[in-house]
């Protein structure tokens, strides 16, 4: 791949999707592409390059991105945060919002479905703590390939075994041939929206909880800083953020501080500079 | 060090999960079927049982039954790898005290996931 061939892909990810490639990654590129463009009738990478290049097909555009994008996900991924999630972050809101029992929880990279799912099957398992409150969980993601597989909930073998615990698969899966399919019951308790973050979240409202996990871990810096200081102007001033075990906030906004003995929980701070102090009281 | 005892009459599977579970830091041990598995544990106790379910001589269901019946001893964790995935087998293994289950093939990645489940790793 020539060097304009090059810049010119490095900037369209840049721009469509937040996604850094480095020129060391070109690699990447031809793996994940050249399928592509065999698929589209195209003899290799070089020629979707110049297709986008002369005719900025849209739809072509979007796969590229599509292609491109590490979607990647497992229940319970790295099982901490959802143990926080458990034992700590909802019962406190289950404090905090007794009077409204109202929750807002958004996935913002939520991919195939396993990581709001997993929030979901964690609430089911107390249902008699939540019963009578308004649960709302939001999925979204850029890729709209990727969110039909969430809202169909029907999971390879592999993808079962990954981080799942067979009691939980039993009770809430049923198999349908080679696949194990999620539960209607659980399905319904997540909402599925495509959504790019580098765009508007103008309309989503305010969250209890957000996570945005293992996606901005292929961002730039001034991307995941405009993606967290504008997730702040939706996040409720004691909610909290989580990250992925590789993200963090620290030298890129001032916005959050990580919540003490959480790891990769990270509490909005106020004008002052300190974070809520229902926060600081959460690993007590 | 914690030690597995990994139940399976095949020669390559015992050898895939050993390899596996040493990367895992487990000190591996191999039984070739449910007598002889549990003449190991009456030698030395593992930490957790990697156990197949079809096997001859003895197989991985009544090892799993007659060992959770043994009194005074310290029960392990046993983890089920097999190629039975069927809802039904999966209860069965489960009520006869089977901790978690894995339904073959498997790779690193989901013995990792599985045994980090039971508290392992
Ligand atoms: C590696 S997955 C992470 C899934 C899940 N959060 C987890 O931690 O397991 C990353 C997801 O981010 C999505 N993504 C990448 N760029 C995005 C963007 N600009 N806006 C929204 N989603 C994006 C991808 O489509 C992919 O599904």
């Amino acid at each position: 791949m020539n060097s304009e061939d090059f810049e010119l892909m490095r900037d369209l990810l840049k721009t469509r999707s937040g996604l850094i490639i480095t020129p060391d990654k070109v690699y990447l590129l031809e793996s994940r592409l050249t399928p592509l463009a065999r698929r589209s009738g195209l003899e290799g990478l070089d020629d979707l390059v110049a297709k986008i290049r002369t005719e900025r097909n849209e739809e072509l555009i979007t796969e590229v991105v599509d292609a491109m994008t590490t979607n990647e996900s497992f229940f319970f991924r790295d099982k901490n945060p959802f143990d926080a999630m458990e034992n700590s972050i909802l019962p406190a809101l289950r404090e905090s919002r007794a009077d409204r029992k109202h929750l807002r929880i958004w996935c913002a990279a939520a991919s195939s479905g396993q990581e709001p799912y997993s929030i979901a099957l964690i609430m089911k398992e107390k249902w008699e703590m939540w019963k009578d409150w308004r649960i709302e969980i939001l999925g979204t993601d850029i890729s709209r390939k990727i969110l039909d597989k969430a809202r169909r909930g029907l999971y390879s073998q592999f993808e079962v075994q990954r981080g799942l615990p067979v009691q939980m698969m039993i009770k809430y899966f049923t198999q349908k041939g080679d696949l194990w399919e999620l539960s209607e019951d659980i399905r319904s308790m997540v909402q599925y929206k495509e959504l790019n973050l580098l765009q508007s979240f103008d309309g989503l409202g305010r969250f209890d909880v957000i996570f945005c996990r293992n996606v901005l871990i292929y961002f730039d810096t001034d991307n995941k800083a405009s993606v967290l200081d504008r997730m702040y102007e939706h996040l409720a001033p004691d909610g909290s953020v989580f990250l992925g075990a590789a993200e963090t906030v620290l030298g890129i906004t001032n916005r959050y501080k990580p919540v003490r003995g959480l790891r990769g929980v990270y509490a909005p701070t106020d004008a002052e500079g300190n974070i809520a102090p229902a926060a600081l009281s959460l690993t007590g | 060090m914690k030690s597995c005892l990994v139940v399976d009459d095949s020669k390559v599977i015992r050898k895939v999960a050993r390899r596996i579970l040493e990367e895992l830091s487990f000190e591996t041990i191999e039984a070739v079927d449910g007598r002889d598995a549990l003449d190991q544990c009456n030698r030395s106790m593992p930490d957790v049982v990697l156990l197949d379910w079809n096997m001859p001589v003895m197989n991985g269901l009544d090892f799993l039954i007659e060992l959770r019946q043994t009194p005074g001893i310290q029960q392990p964790i046993v983890v089920f790898c097999t190629t039975e995935n069927d809802l039904s087998h999966i209860k069965i293994a489960l009520e006869a005290g089977a901790d978690e289950y894995i339904m073959k093939p498997f790779d690193r990645e989901i013995i990792e996931a599985k045994f980090a489940q039971v508290g392992l790793v």
